[in-house]
């Protein structure tokens, strides 16, 4: 368990419905159409889809949790992994590109730079749903179920998290993947979560 | 020996991984490893010594994250220190044959560089001069800066070595499957920024195995001049029974290194998960190979955060349109540090198909050192095309080289020994190529043959400065041939004259050659055609000029330089005939009967950008611009705007109307010089100190301005003190404020408190993510919007009181 592991993913299928609800459409926007189609052929070749991840014992207390890297009195994440024996940490990105035509197009076209953002949101939630999905069924066969995906920041568990989590996952040298002072990170669409491993 | 020296005739061996060997002694997660140079210098001692006795020449100090954004001062000193003691001992104590050299450790910072992350690129370089003065005092033999997975860490860390020592410096990059670095750098880039800073070795380490690094060692040993460096990881981590192991074993390892030093690998070692035992065997695979001689690859290239442009047999196509020279749009957006302006005339070119972009932002009456420093760093963060750092001014030159991310083109140097003095010392200390200008203290010869002897010169004193001939273009500049028929004809020979005797690359300033005639397109397009044929590399141009295109492509298709004519083909597509019968039978189909008052309604609130546009300009042919804002766009964007309160139509709809309309506004506009365009009243707009997220300010913006707002907009990371000092300045009577994150909601707190001493007047709106209503009550603004629909109303209503008011 000391080791942190590196996949690399091919892109998961674009869900166009999920990007435009990204970007605040509620129902119909055929005129947009074209536009995404657009934005989705410049960005497809300038994402990647990296995770790094490593696997922690958990330990149970009557008022805390150890996960290995840290202590924690979260309550959310108390309920989350109840029963749990170990985690997968993780973290994952798409990339800087994104973020480069997000910019870009802020000043030539808002609309695309808003498509870009929801792109970006919806590649990375299918990069961790890929993921995810995977690990649980890697449990499955040796007996064990995985829990839905809890970040730092969620509920009572502290953004500060964020730090420890990028300590002990090596996220700038193993997927290029950094956190500034105000706890952002760059990439900006990258994410970074906890998944309960138990029977 | 100095290591530099022994490299000549030697190949050299490095160590191996040190972060997975001090975990199997008990190192925790998340601990940090450069502490155990002072907790346990015993077994850092004997991992060193180890390496020593497998046969490496250098190893590593442990050092890697010691830097003082992880350690305060006295910590950092004492562990640099101790780590170099370390090693020394490991050293003294090794009974290897071999010469040993001891090297500091750099690894990234872990932070990325601003705009995308905040550490700004100068802070990087104190940040790595703080332990390389450490190194240099504790008696570190070189510097191995390495694992570095951007291009701009990279610079800043080589930058940082090369201003504080005098010791060789190794870099060594982290690429990915795809061949790139993490922000998307190629090797031929790296090379190129790589050396024209001055390293001493250059190349590749972690993140792969040495098989999956083959393809981009070979990028180096094509594109290099320098020594190249291979030290890969043995292959990738995997979970076997629990136990973690390296898919690539020592034997292996040692074959697929020992096959890249064939090839003209001259340093090698391992990475991640490699031990003595993958070092001791690279050494025995190795033992009979002769080191490859390195070749001078005189390639001129220019580079960028991504990609490398080489000066060849295919034209480079220079854009010439940011520079306020004749331009009185340009100027004015100068003067008003419109920075979208410059950014839009770069991607505008970049989508022309330019190579490179020119940049000159001088004007008597602004700050040009700090507006070249800043249009580099904004153009660099979303255009990938290399930069021509174009200025007259020593100092705006340095400081725009320093920031630029890659290998520049530098315009210019000339042949009077106060120009060379100046520039090529900046050319030899942050590398790039220099456009030489082939005119002296006294001036421009009119000949051929003086103007070579200009270039001789100029390359005489730059050999002095060790500047090689290959980053050296020379211009021998396009005279005026309505003033000297003879003038276009001496340039032409000066060009085939260089290239011919000096084997230099040249590039012309085309335009000026048509200076006082009619159609100057015509000329300009035919003299580059000539030119082309004598040898030209290069041409500073307007890619916007149908004519140049017109040469440039076709001049690639006959020279043998266009596969399949492919480029030409697409190239014939966009020509003006194309497109117009295109565009005619688009507009053909969709003149339907629908429920808008005009096409022109109808292009707005269906977005349609071009079409708005056209229309317009039809329009303005039997109506005044005004009429046009109020009887067609202002209603259009009314029923877009209600449309999206009544949540029929979403934000990206309202965007892609809202750009519609600024293209019809556009061309109003340029109808217009002198007339106010506008009743309405000033609006200042900023994200706040600390937060660098501007979509839904950007927004905003557009919808104001669609409403006839003048809004200055302060861009993102705003301090409150810009803020006040701009609402004064305009006496403005609104202030829209935005935030994003939680941690900079106290920066606009802050800032409308001082808004309300120094500002008393303005009305302050704001807005994002974090913010409701009661958030904004509690934090003193006037308003919240929850949208831009629900800023505009607002701005209408301070602009309808403060109207009155003024009544």
């Amino acid at each position: 368990m000391n080791t942190v592991f590196v996949r690399a993913y091919r892109a998961p299928d674009f869900n166009k419905k999920e990007i435009l609800r990204y970007a605040g459409v509620r129902g119909d926007a055929a005129e947009l159409y074209a536009l995404l189609q657009e934005c989705l052929d410049e960005v497809e070749s300038k994402l990647v889809y990296h995770i790094c991840y490593r696997e922690f014992a958990v330990t149970h207390y009557d008022s805390y949790l150890d996960l290995g890297f840290i202590k924690t009195e979260s309550v959310g994440l108390k309920k989350n992994l109840y029963g749990c024996e170990s985690i997968i940490l993780f973290a994952a990105t798409v990339g800087m590109e994104i973020d480069r035509l997000i910019a870009r197009y802020a000043t030539v076209s808002p609309t695309k730079s808003l498509l870009f953002q929801a792109i970006g949101a919806e590649r990375i939630e299918s990069l961790c749903d890929a993921f995810c999905r995977e690990i649980a069924e890697e449990k499955a066969k040796i007996g064990f179920q995985t829990r839905p995906r809890f970040s730092a920041g969620y509920g009572d568990l502290p953004l500060e998290t964020q730090k420890e989590i990028f300590a002990v996952l090596d996220c700038p040298r193993k997927i290029g993947l950094t956190l500034n002072q105000s706890l952002l990170m760059s990439p900006s669409k990258s994410v970074t979560a906890i998944i309960g491993v138990g029977k | 020996m100095r290591i530099t020296d022994y490299l000549k005739n030697n190949i050299i061996y490095l160590d191996g991984g040190m972060g997975t060997l001090l975990q199997e002694q008990g190192l925790r997660p998340g601990e940090l490893p450069e502490r155990w140079n002072l907790t346990h210098p015993e077994v850092v001692q004997s991992i060193h010594r180890d390496y020593y006795d497998a046969g490496s020449h250098v190893v590593n100090t442990n050092t890697f994250g010691a830097n003082s954004l992880k350690f305060p001062a006295e910590e950092l000193e004492d562990i640099v220190k101790a780590a170099i003691a370390n090693a020394r001992a490991a050293l003294a104590e090794s009974h290897g044959k071999q010469p040993k050299w001891v090297a500091l450790d750099i690894g990234p910072t872990g932070r990325m560089l601003k705009p995308y992350g905040d550490l700004d690129f100068e802070d990087a370089v104190s940040v790595f001069a703080e332990t390389i003065k450490l190194g240099v005092k504790y008696g570190a033999d070189l510097v191995m800066i390495e694992t570095m997975n951007d291009s701009y860490e990279t610079k800043a860390a080589l930058l940082a070595a090369k201003e504080n020592s005098d010791l060789p410096v190794f870099v060594a990059n982290a690429y990915g499957e795809d061949g790139k670095l993490m922000t998307g750098a190629n090797p031929a880039a790296m090379v190129a920024m790589l050396e024209g800073l001055g390293a001493d070795a250059i190349g590749v380490n972690c993140s792969l195995g040495p098989k999956a690094l083959v393809g981009v060692v070979e990028e180096y040993l094509r594109y290099a001049s320098v020594p190249v460096l291979l030290k890969p990881n043995a292959g990738l981590p995997k979970s076997v029974n629990g136990k973690t192991v390296y898919d690539v074993l020592p034997n292996a390892f040692a074959e697929d290194v020992a096959s890249r030093i064939c090839r003209g690998v001259r340093i090698a070692g391992g990475c991640c998960g490699t031990t003595p035992e993958y070092i001791s065997a690279t050494v025995k695979a190795s033992a009979d190979i002769l080191p490859v001689t390195i070749q001078k690859k005189n390639i001129t290239c220019v580079s960028s955060y991504t990609h490398a442009v080489v000066f060849g047999e295919s034209p480079i196509l220079i854009g010439e349109r940011i520079n306020p020279t004749g331009k009185k749009r340009f100027k004015e957006a100068l003067k008003a540090h419109d920075m979208d302006y410059i950014l839009k005339e770069g991607i505008a070119q970049q989508e022309k198909g330019v190579h490179i972009l020119d940049v000159n932002v001088g004007l008597p009456d602004i700050d040009e050192v700090q507006m070249l420093m800043e249009a580099i760093c904004e153009l660099q963060a979303i255009i990938n095309l290399p930069l021509q750092v174009d200025t007259a001014d020593p100092t705006a030159m340095e400081s725009a080289l320093r920031r630029y991310n890659g290998k520049a083109m530098i315009n210019s140097v000339n042949g009077k020994q106060e120009s060379m003095d100046a520039v090529f010392p900046l050319v030899k200390k942050y590398g790039g190529l220099v456009v030489a200008l082939t005119l002296d203290e006294n001036g421009i010869p009119d000949k051929a043959e003086e103007r070579l002897a200009i270039a001789r010169k100029i390359l005489a004193e730059s050999e002095k400065y060790g500047i090689e001939k290959k980053d050296i273009i020379f211009d021998p500049l396009a005279m005026t041939v309505s003033a000297d028929q003879n003038a276009a004809k001496e340039t032409m020979r000066a060009v085939g004259l260089i290239r011919n005797e000096l084997g230099c690359h040249t590039s012309l300033g085309v335009s000026n050659v048509s200076f006082g005639l009619p159609a100057r397109d015509t000329i300009n397009g035919t003299f580059f055609a000539l030119a082309l044929g004598q040898g030209l590399s290069a041409a500073i141009m307007n890619p916007y000029s149908q004519e140049m295109m017109k040469t440039y492509h076709t001049y690639r298709a006959l020279a043998g330089l266009d596969d399949n004519c492919t480029d030409y083909i697409a190239f014939a597509e966009t020509m003006p005939q194309a497109v117009a019968s295109a565009a005619s039978e688009k507009i053909g189909t969709t003149a339907s009967k629908d429920e808008f008052g005009s096409e022109l309604q109808r292009a707005i609130v269906k977005g349609l950008k071009e079409q708005a546009a056209q229309l317009t300009e039809s329009k303005l042919s039997c109506a005044a611009p005004l009429q046009i804002v109020q009887d067609e766009i202002i209603p259009a964007l009314n029923i877009v705007g209600v449309g999206f309160e009544n949540k029929t139509v979403y934000l990206p709809q309202l965007l892609m109307s809202a750009e519609a309309a600024k293209s019809a506004f556009g061309v109003i506009k340029s109808r217009m010089s002198g007339e106010k365009a506008t009743d309405k009243c000033a609006f200042v707009l900023a994200t706040v100190k600390g937060d660098i997220h501007d979509i839904g300010k950007n927004i905003v913006k557009l919808i104001l301005e669609n409403y006839g707002f003048p809004v200055t907009d302060l861009g993102r990371d705003v301090p409150p003190e810009t803020v006040v000092q701009e609402t004064v300045r305009l006496h403005a009577p609104i202030v829209g404020l935005s935030a994003l994150m939680t941690t900079t909601v106290p920066a606009m707190e802050e800032t409308i408190k001082q808004l309300r001493r120094e500002a008393p007047w303005c009305k302050i709106i704001v807005g994002g993510a974090v913010l409701n209503r009661e958030y904004a009550d509690a934090i003193g603004a006037d308003k919240y919007a929850g949208d831009a629909m629900e800023a505009v109303r607002y701005a209408e209503e301070i602009n309808q009181n403060s109207k009155e008011n003024t009544r």
